[in-house]
């Protein structure tokens, strides 16, 4: 079963290039099928696409499907290639990022196929007959749920960024790469404009620096960013603090904000109440600095500082930069 | 215009969870509407304040608990609330889910559907994109501003993505949109809305309402089958850093124990 197995990996890219969880994506479906084909899906706006990173984490083809309206996401047309390539292509599954859009894109697709969908899976089976479970975070990480995909294929899973991350590049690694111009319907209307700044997303940060009201106030998150510069790491926040406007809500993390899992998550001033709790605790190493020795916070801290964050992050930012440079 | 809005009971986010013959329980803790469609009715309502001939249905699936549920958001500010309920709909994914509301969403006309972006619960962010292919309507996702034209036609609306945000302009109604923390601020129910609501009709549909069968509706039909339930793995007991040099002391477990950096 196994050695027949396809798998479609869709590229996530933007203009700085293609995401770090495609790579991701290619990693896991590599373990979950090493001998069965997995073929990456590049929509491309043009013909200068990259491909070899793609074959080096781990794709056997890569198509890559070419038309000008794809110079940037919008979900009509991925959905509308995606629709055609499954078609044609009839894998037996596909992945995609948990990101807005893959979220999105997943739903649409599923839906117009009328086949399985589960969505930012943080673990993926296949059995000798050929089922696929999946393991997800349910109720923002306060418990898990593992559920076995039914109906018709091709199945479409999302998986969360962060989780499934390979040992890297193989360079030696060859593939087929597949260029194609293909046609799309004429969409009445997909004007968009899009504003994205420099700054690294918080579900994509291998690190995180995360502010609570123990931060005192608004003029203090520069400590933050501070540290967070010298680790390349993203400045996230507790809602308290998105409430009272010191943050933008998209550095919200917590069951109504958003749901994180990188290597190392630096709590500074932070209670540590249950919905934060049930966002970042699933980060492979937690540190938490709060002046109030019983903080909840320190429940799930690896490494605690009982202290004032004011005073001790930039002890912390020094020491990093100091051994960075060393 | 005739807007509708979806919209889930859930537990309270406050709640602690345990696990019970494969259900989460959490004992005493409330029920709440989904955070996330709040921003929905919210918006839905301010529709509505700025063109008064609107008419803001709010519909919702699930047990006899939802009336509550969606008592709130006609105390809110909601016209009439529409609630999808019968034993047969239990235990349904979410595919079937939104087949149902869909069906219940066509019995009338509408202009404007509007959904929370996920429920806190289920975090699948499925039925909205799902409902709008049902529909056959265009979707936006995770939206945080709606501005319409003068005439309420058309609108510009802006959804976020990862490292910024992305604006769509000028889609014509009608279309989804599904609701995103800084679309507006949620109001809590006025007393005067409190009383107004309970004026107002909750309408029951039931599965042969919908012109569903028993057959269409069996958890058989389901594309997701839950196998096990668990909670988190607990984390290993940390460590209390003490002592002078506390910063250099946590860089070198980074470094060295962790090869996090």
């Amino acid at each position: 079963m196994e050695s027949e197995i396809t798998i479609i990996v869709v590229v996530e890219h933007d203009q700085s290039g293609i995401k770090p969880v495609t790579y991701e994506l290619l990693n896991a479906a590599r373990k979950l099928a090493d001998t069965g084909k997995i073929i990456a899906l590049y929509f491309a706006g043009a013909e200068e696409a990259d491909e070899s990173t793609l074959i080096h984490h781990g794709a056997d083809e890569v198509r890559i499907c070419i038309h000008p309206d794809y110079h940037q996401y919008i979900h009509e047309t991925y959905e509308a290639g995606l629709l055609n390539e499954i078609e044609k292509i009839k894998p037996d599954i596909v992945l995609m990022p948990a990101s807005n859009s893959g979220k999105e894109l997943s739903a649409a697709v599923a839906t117009r196929l009328g086949v399985a969908l589960a969505t930012d899976c943080i673990d993926l089976q296949l059995s000798l007959e050929g089922e696929v479970t999946i393991k997800r975070p349910v109720f923002a990480g306060k418990a898990y749920s593992q559920c076995k995909l039914g109906g018709s294929k091709p199945y479409l899973i999302t998986l969360r960024p962060n989780i499934f991350r390979g040992e890297g590049a193989d360079e030696t690694r060859n593939g087929e790469t597949v260029r194609e111009k293909i046609s799309l319907p004429d969409f009445l209307n997909l004007e968009l404009t899009r504003e994205v700044g420099a700054k690294l997303d918080i579900t994509e940060a291998r690190i995180i620096v995360s502010g609570g009201l123990g931060m005192q106030g608004p003029e203090n998150f520069k400590l933050l960013e501070d540290l967070a510069e010298v680790l390349g790491a993203a400045v996230a926040a507790s809602r308290p603090v998105v409430d009272n406007g010191w943050q933008e809500y998209s550095h919200q993390v917590g069951q109504t904000g958003r749901t994180v899992s990188p290597d190392l998550y630096i709590a500074c001033g932070m209670s540590g109440a249950v919905q934060h709790l049930a966002g970042m605790s699933s980060s492979r190493c937690i540190v938490a600095i709060n002046s109030d020795p019983n903080a909840a916070i320190f429940s799930v801290a690896d490494y605690g500082i009982v202290g004032n964050a004011l005073e001790i992050v930039p002890l912390l930012t020094q020491e990093f930069k100091r051994i960075l440079e060393g | 215009m005739k807007i509708v809005v979806c919209i889930k009971q859930v537990l309270d986010t406050a709640a602690e969870i345990q696990i019970q013959d494969d259900k989460i329980v959490s004992p005493g803790s409330p029920l709440i509407m989904n955070p996330y469609d709040e921003f929905a009715v919210e918006e839905a309502v301010c529709i509505k304040a700025a063109l008064p001939e609107s008419e803001v249905t709010v519909i919702s699936l699930g047990p006899d608990s939802v009336k509550e549920t969606l008592k709130r958001a006609l105390a809110m500010g909601a016209d009439r609330a529409i609630h999808i309920s019968d034993p047969l709909f239990t235990g349904l994914d979410h595919s079937i889910v939104a087949k149902v509301l869909a069906k219940a969403i066509q019995k009338n006309s509408f202009d404007l559907v509007l959904c929370g972006r996920q429920a806190v619960d289920d975090d699948m962010a499925q039925t909205g994109p799902a409902l709008a292919v049902l529909l056959d309507i265009p979707f936006v996702t995770v939206v945080t501003k709606i501005q319409f034209s003068e005439n309420f036609e058309t609108a510009d609306i802006t959804r976020q993505v990862e490292g910024g945000c992305e604006t769509r302009k000028s889609m014509s109604l009608p279309f989804l949109v599904t609701c995103q923390k800084g679309l507006n601020e949620p109001r809590l129910p006025s007393l005067k809305g409190i009383m107004a609501a309970k004026k107002k009709e909750i309408q029951i549909l039931s599965a042969t309402d919908l012109e569903l069968d028993a057959q269409f509706l069996d958890p058989k039909n389901n594309l997701l089958h839950p196998i096990n339930l668990s909670l988190p793995p607990e984390r290993k007991k940390g460590i209390i850093l003490e002592g002078e040099d506390i910063a250099k002391q946590l860089a070198t477990i980074i470094r060295e124990e962790e090869k996090i950096i």
